[in-house]
């Protein structure tokens, strides 16, 4: 074997840096010199403390990855040799003797030599690896022993540089591997199955880790955290994958809840053990903005209702309002309009007569150009009278439209909002109105007119009134005075002839005695006259009183028949009476009553020379009525002279009643006096025939 | 025919009236009847012959100069000497109100003029009977 071969192997190796290049290029090189034809490079491996297949020659890959020997087994053929120092030859199967033939080795049951790398292994007393190469003679022996050397110390050379380069490389990455961990804000921590903290990056140490220096508060607050971590990490790793959850903690300067939200993995630590790697990341804020982000959402929502809500109130109103209510852009194209407007400006779907198109586009005209003049003008209000024609019946429809701009914010038109009010009624309340009026007005003007003639009337009547009062009072005052003075010349006349007639101053001729009683007799009935005078002047002014009281006639007649006695007794008539027992008492003035009828009865007994007088009393129950009749078969009254009978100073035949001694005012009085009490006197005559005068009285006068 | 016109017992009448003849006719009428008779022609008088003689009975004009028959009366019915002694108005006041007026001044009865001077004595009779039965 020339020294040049041995030369190249140990430039080649030298050259070569990777540990698997340089067992190649020996084995390579051991097929070219020695005559190997297969071969095995296996390498102690300290970490697991086996020996591993590295390359092979003549081997397949997988037998070569498939050798292991555990290093503990010392009493294993191959773990001797390689602490030995000289080749080991093991015995092919075939050959029927030796060890060899019972170990499994990728070369299989053929006889093999085991060479030990050279140098020591790091372990010791064992070497750096075996090399195992099939048999060949003894004259290559010496090149494999070798090569076995100086690959074991390229390889032990290789070994150390490596290790050297991986402390500095692991302590490098093993810092960066902090600075990233520490960088990133969220706590990261490792722990074991116990629960203890392994690593914790910076985050994590401030939430979970406190010397004695610290305050007792966030001692506290750490120890808190400690245990609420643990118990959540228990919790989840259950599972075995990859869990989140969410923890609460607190921040032990502030003192404040954090929330986190926790994902854990479990990691293997170490063999048989498994860790878990938490990373913590604060969702405090993120809850907080989540909340207030679903708070808003809901203020959203519930803002979005209410205008809806208000939107739906809006379209109640529009639409429930009678009269139409329309809005327009800023274009003038009409964008919302309720019913009533749409009856206007619309054609009705059953009535789509070429009429009723041309009504609502007129409509549509005339509100146009109303809506253009507010748009033209600087106003926002704007009001006029416009005249629309109703599209069905084409009936005109005078309308008040009222409009107001809508601005936006800054102040530009955005819409015009119409309200129409049908006019149609005011306008006939109008007309009415002013009709109403005028002829109102013509009627004052006429009232006042009859007013005015009427207050001059009643001026007029009353000053006639006035005057008339006054004369009547004068009248009735002239009356009493001339009565005054009347009577007492008339008391001196009568007085001294009554003395005369007496013979106070001595006896009397017969002649003297019939000339004086004609004297008295005249007196006297000048005295009545008188008397009747007075009582008729009175009873005209009014003054005549009246006292009212309950009255029996049959009584009243009898006493009036004993008074007249005297006259009867004077005539040869025949007096008759009839008084009904039904009559009822009544009420009036009985003085009066008492005065009618004696003058009636005297007037009848006075004027019938011969026959009869009678005197009835009757009850009519139904009118209530009460009459008192005196007959008789005298000289009766013409037809003529009834209608003046009544009249002052009237006597049916004067020559004959002042015989009788009549004044010529009796029945007047009478007729008078029944008239204050309600009554009446009627008369049934005929002349030569006789009379009947009646007196009928309600049972009680009106007035009371 | 007429009985001796001075009697002790014979009822004194006081005639008042201003007019000399209704004195006159009342008066002699009275006396021819067999009554005394004294006379006053106004208020003043009638009061103090009243007061003086105490009548029986006072015949009352109402219509007198100076203090009339109303006033005249009201004083007599309210002396305690005089107020027993009947009074009859005498009145040519025909007038329901003037007899009213001469009641409550306290005249007991109202004869009205023209009267006849039979119906007056008649009155005074009436009037002498009635206080006699009073007392």
């Amino acid at each position: 074997m020339g020294s040049r071969a041995r030369l190249a192997l140990v430039d080649a190796l030298l050259a070569e840096q990777e540990v698997r290049p340089c067992a190649v290029l020996t084995l390579r090189w051991l097929a070219r010199h020695a005559g190997v034809e297969r071969g095995l490079c296996a390498v102690v491996e300290s970490e697991t403390g086996r020996l591993v297949g590295l390359t092979g020659l003549g081997l397949s890959l997988a037998s070569v990855d498939a050798f292991s020997l555990d290093l503990n087994d010392r009493m294993h053929p191959l773990v001797v040799a390689l602490a030995a120092s000289e080749p080991v030859g093991f015995p092919g199967s075939g050959a029927g003797s030796g060890a060899g033939s019972g170990l499994d080795t990728p070369l299989g049951s053929d006889s093999f030599h085991a060479v030990p790398l050279g140098g020591p292994s790091e372990s010791g007393d064992i070497g750096p690896g075996l090399l195992l190469v099939d048999a060949v003679d003894s004259a290559a022996e010496e090149d494999i022993r070798w090569a076995a050397e100086v690959l074991g110390v390229r390889l032990q050379s290789l070994w150390f540089r490596r290790s050297q380069v991986d402390e500095r490389r692991y302590k490098r990455e093993q810092s960066w591997l902090f600075g990233i961990i520490n960088a990133v804000t969220d706590p990261i921590l490792l722990t074991d199955s116990e629960g203890r903290i392994l690593v914790a990056n910076a985050g994590a140490e401030m939430l979970l880790t406190a010397d004695d220096q610290k305050s007792e508060g966030r001692r506290r607050a750490v120890a808190l955290n400690n245990m609420l971590f643990s118990a959540s990490i228990f919790t989840s790793s259950s599972g075995g994958g990859p869990t989140r959850h969410e923890l609460l903690l607190v921040d032990p300067t502030e003192g404040q809840d954090l929330l986190f939200e926790v994902m854990s993995t479990p990691v293997k630590i170490r063999a048989g053990e498994t860790g878990t790697v938490s990373v913590l990341r604060n969702v405090t804020d993120l809850r907080r903005a989540t909340d207030e982000i679903e708070e808003q959402y809901r203020k959203l929502r519930f803002a979005e209702a209410e205008t809806r809500a208000e939107r739906d109130r809006l379209d109640l109103i529009l639409n429930s309002a009678l009269d139409p209510i329309l809005v327009t852009d800023p274009s003038g194209n009409i964008v919302l309009m309720n019913p009533p407007a749409e009856r206007m400006f619309t054609v009705a779907p059953g009535d789509r007569s070429a009429e009723a198109e041309r009504r609502v586009r007129a409509n549509d005209a005339v509100f146009t150009s109303f809506v253009s003049g507010l748009y033209a003008s600087q106003s926002l209000r704007w009001r006029g009278e416009l005249s629309l024609i109703e599209p069905r019946s084409g009936a005109t429809v005078p309308v008040e439209a009222i409009s107001g701009k809508v601005l936006s914010k800054h102040g530009e038109d955005t819409a015009v909002v119409t309200i129409l009010h049908d006019l149609t009624e005011a306008v006939e309340k109008q007309r009415l109105y002013e009709q109403v009026k005028r002829h109102s007005e013509e009627l004052r003007e006429k009232v006042r007119e009859a007013t005015a003639e009427l207050a001059e009337q009643n001026e007029l009547l009353r000053r006639q009134a006035f005057q008339l009062e006054q004369a009547s009072a004068a009248k009735s005052q002239f009356l009493a005075n001339v009565s005054h003075e009347l009577r007492t010349p008339l008391n001196a006349i009568i007085g001294y002839t009554h003395l005369l007639l007496e013979g106070v101053s001595g006896e009397l001729s017969r002649p003297q005695t019939e000339k004086l009683g004609r004297l008295e007799s005249n007196a006297r009935h000048l005295l009545s006259v008188i008397n009747d005078l007075l009582d008729l002047a009175r009873i005209e002014s009014g003054k005549m009183p009246v006292q009212l009281e309950r009255v029996v006639l049959q009584e009243l007649i009898h006493e009036v028949m004993t008074e007249v006695e005297a006259l009867i007794d004077g005539t040869r008539l025949t007096v008759t009476r009839h008084i009904s027992d039904e009559v009822p008492e009544i009420h009036t003035d009985r003085q009066k009553v008492k005065q009618i009828v004696l003058n009636l009865l005297s007037n009848a007994l006075k004027f019938t020379p011969q026959g009869s007088v009678s005197i009835r009393l009757d009850y009519e129950p139904e009118k209530e009525w009460i009459s008192v009749s005196v007959a008789d078969t005298g000289i009766g009254i013409s037809e003529e002279n009834q209608k003046t009978i009544f009249e002052a100073f009237q006597q049916a035949d004067s020559s004959y009643a002042r015989r009788q001694g009549g004044t010529g005012l009796g029945l007047t009085i009478c007729r008078r006096l029944a008239s204050i009490l309600d009554g009446q006197i009627t008369l049934i005559s005929r002349l030569g025939e006789g009379s009947t005068f009646t007196l009928v009285l309600p049972r009680q006068p009106r007035e009371t | 025919m007429s009985e001796p016109a001075e009697t002790p017992q014979a009822p004194l009448v006081l005639v008042v009236d201003d007019v000399a003849h209704g004195r006159e006719i009342f008066a002699e009428y009275l006396e021819f009847r067999g009554f005394r008779v004294a006379t006053a022609a106004d208020g003043l008088e009638a009061l103090d012959k009243a007061f003086e003689l105490l009548p029986d009975v006072i015949l009352m004009d109402l219509s007198l100069p100076g203090l009339d028959g109303w006033e005249a009366t009201k004083r007599l019915k309210s002396d305690e000497r005089t107020k027993t002694i009947p009074i009859i108005a005498l009145t040519a006041h025909a007038l329901a109100s003037a007899h009213d007026k001469a009641k409550a001044a306290g005249c007991d009865s109202v004869v009205t003029k023209p009267c006849i001077p039979r119906d007056l004595e008649t009155e005074v009779r009436r009037q002498l009977a009635a206080r006699s039965e009073r007392s």
